[in-house]
């Protein structure tokens, strides 16, 4: 005979008899399933008359004896049977795990599926390009249909509102560049080149490159999130019902914003970094700022400003178009919005460098120095 | 069924929201193994109710009993106790995303038994799943795969996952057709039935109340203001619920409720 924690085993005329006292429920079922498939009786007798407490847990294990090993119980109560009968009855194949796929299987699939979703989107964006020249030919048309009030305002959310962060940004690279440039620089005794590697680094490329990755963080995000939100609560649906085209009412405004308003951001911001790189310069390398302005003036051509203005709207338009298009192909449910706005940051940041380098390769083919 | 001693309690209860007072002197108390329905107009606060309950919101004032222990300014770890106790289904069964649904009825065992094996962990999540009558490839799909019925029945499957004495349902049938909704009432009366569960069920629907409640609480200006069967409900002459019962929704309800009654005596 042996006892364990309300469980007693006998051997009563050939039969394995189990006498479980006590209560019968999940707090001790890790130690009782193991206890149950060390018996190894042919015949075995569960005896429940000394249950207080059973619950489905419990329920499940007398079910599983009586299933697997041909168990008779004797002594539950009439609740306790109930219960047992009750989880009998939910003793059907339930699938718990999904069925494992080969590796290699899951490897191509992913492949497969990184490359349709990319040519998909590629091939969206370009439809999405397309409808959009539509509804602008359609203002055009129709002035009348040009919301210029909601063009305004996304001028204060995208533009004002974001001088602050992108000034400090700006300000910061700018004393960056300055403080690596002058340390290399510095070897061959020509620190006074900094002033060429700021000003015409920051108005050439930095200036409009950190402002377009600000402006997607902070403006394309909040497009597509937006757009998203009032695609699930089925505003745009509502908007096209009522005849409001959702591209002239939330797309065409925010990207003229942001096309418009990239190129003063752009400018402002290479400002600001030559700012900051003078300033670095006055203080540690102990160049006037007359010096520096000279300078700056004598070294860096109008055709970098030229590139920057160039440069910058298009920018604008492709992080405010990717922005728009996550935002609108938001579907089901809100995790859908949270996906589809880092998608929108990843993509227009992603689009805004490549097509940087073909500028870079362009202007230089034009002869821009 | 006779009354037996309240497993919930709430006393003098107060909630606001700024100015806005949601809850004042409201009392209520949940008998063991009762079917509690709450109605109350939209905005009454039902919801507010229920988080009040479980903790996810603090009252203003009151005090709160559960299982006969005060609920209000309990810490964390104490609460957890008597949390493994009750079982919570939410309006839109509030699955967790990123798991299976047998993972999701698996979560609350693993948190507060840990140490369990996981072949009995599929085991008890299979026959959960096949309790609350998912069929036979639900265990492995993620909600987002699921209907909204589905999802609600996977929600009261993890509900019931620490077989729970005290079951909180918010709008359970709120969504679902008509026969959907049927079938949902149905299950609850088995499960409560079958468990012996005590459930707070706040709900809209008519059908419901007349199907599976043994008694109905009204929330109506910021309190309780009758508890109660339907019948004793009805003797009851206040507006509210004259116009919430006897409407035309409310007759219809009540009509089906009769009939089954009659056929049911007949046979």
């Amino acid at each position: 005979m042996s006892e364990v924690a309300g469980l007693s085993q006998n051997v009563e005329g050939g039969r394995c008899v189990l006498r479980i006292a006590g209560n019968l429920t999940i707090l001790r079922v890790r130690k009782l399933s193991e206890q149950l498939e060390a018996i190894e009786a042919e015949t075995i007798e569960v005896d429940l008359s000394g249950v207080e407490r059973m619950d489905t847990v419990g329920a499940w294990l007398i079910h599983k004896l009586e299933r697997d090993r041909g168990a008779k119980i004797v002594g539950a109560t009439e609740e306790q049977q109930v219960l047992i009968d009750h989880v009998a009855r939910a003793d059907q194949p339930i699938k718990v795990h999904r069925d494992p796929e080969p590796l290699v299987y899951q490897f191509v699939g992913r492949v497969g599926d990184a490359t349709q979703m990319a040519l998909s989107t590629m091939l969206g964006l370009l439809g999405f390009f397309g409808s959009m020249l539509i509804s602008c030919g359609h203002i055009i048309r129709h002035p009348r249909r040009f919301r210029f009030n909601a063009v305004v305002t996304r001028f204060e959310v995208v533009g004002v509102h974001s001088l602050g962060i992108i000034g400090l940004m700006s300000f910061l690279v700018g004393i960056v560049i300055a403080q690596q440039g002058a340390v290399q620089l510095r070897q061959f005794g020509a620190e006074v080149f900094t002033i060429n590697l700021i000003g015409r680094s920051a108005l050439k490329e930095l200036g409009v490159l950190m402002t377009a990755i600000m402006v997607a963080g902070r403006s394309g995000s909040a497009f597509a999130a937006q757009i998203g939100s009032m695609k699930l609560n089925e505003e745009v649906d509502a908007m096209r019902t009522i005849g409001v085209s959702p591209m002239e009412a939330l797309v065409i405004p925010r990207v003229l914003a942001t096309v418009l308003l990239m190129p003063l951001l752009g400018f402002y911001a290479a400002i600001i970094a030559i700012v900051g790189g003078g300033l670095f310069c006055w203080f540690s390398l102990d160049i006037p700022p007359i010096t520096f302005i000279q300078r700056t003036r004598e070294v860096v051509p109008m055709t970098d400003l030229y590139q920057t203005l160039i440069k910058a709207p298009v920018f604008g338009l492709i992080i405010a178009m990717a922005g728009c298009y996550q935002g609108l192909q938001v579907e089901g449910n809100a995790e859908e919005v949270g996906l589809r706005t880092t998608a929108a940051v990843v993509q227009g940041i992603f689009l805004v460098i490549v097509l940087d380098a073909f500028f870079a390769v362009f202007f230089t083919e034009i002869g821009w120095p | 069924m006779a009354p037996r001693e309240p497993l919930v309690e709430v006393h003098g209860l107060e909630n606001r929201f700024g100015e806005q007072v949601v809850h004042e002197g409201l009392d209520l108390s949940v008998r063991a193994g009762e079917i509690l329905g709450v109605v109350g107009g939209s905005g009454t606060g039902k919801s507010v109710l229920m988080r009040s309950i479980i903790g996810l919101q603090t009252p203003h004032a009151g005090q709160i009993t559960v299982f006969g222990q005060p609920m209000i300014g309990r810490d964390e770890e104490d609460a957890k106790n008597v949390r493994r106790r009750w079982g919570v289904l939410f309006q839109g069964g509030a699955l967790f995303s990123t798991l299976t649904v047998a993972e999701n009825v698996q979560v609350p065992i693993k948190e507060f038994y840990p140490g369990i094996d996981q072949e009995l962990l599929d085991e008890i999540a299979a026959y959960k799943i096949a309790m609350v009558g998912l069929g036979s490839d639900a265990g492995a799909k993620f909600p987002s795969e699921l209907s909204g019925g589905m999802r609600k029945r996977a929600g009261i499957a993890r509900a019931l996952s620490l077989d729970p004495e005290l079951l909180f349902l918010d709008e359970p049938t709120a969504g679902l057709d008509p026969i959907g909704a049927a079938a949902f009432d149905q299950l609850i009366g088995e499960l409560r039935d079958a468990l012996g569960l005590t459930v707070f069920l706040i709900t809209h629907d008519l059908d419901t109340l007349h199907a599976i409640c043994d008694r109905v609480a009204v929330i109506a200006d910021r309190k309780v203001v009758a508890v109660g069967t339907i019948p004793e409900l009805l003797a009851l002459d206040h507006k509210w619920i004259q116009d919430y019962f006897n409407g035309p929704r409310g007759r219809a309800a009540s009509q089906i409720d009769e009939r089954e009654t009659r056929e049911g005596t007949g046979a």
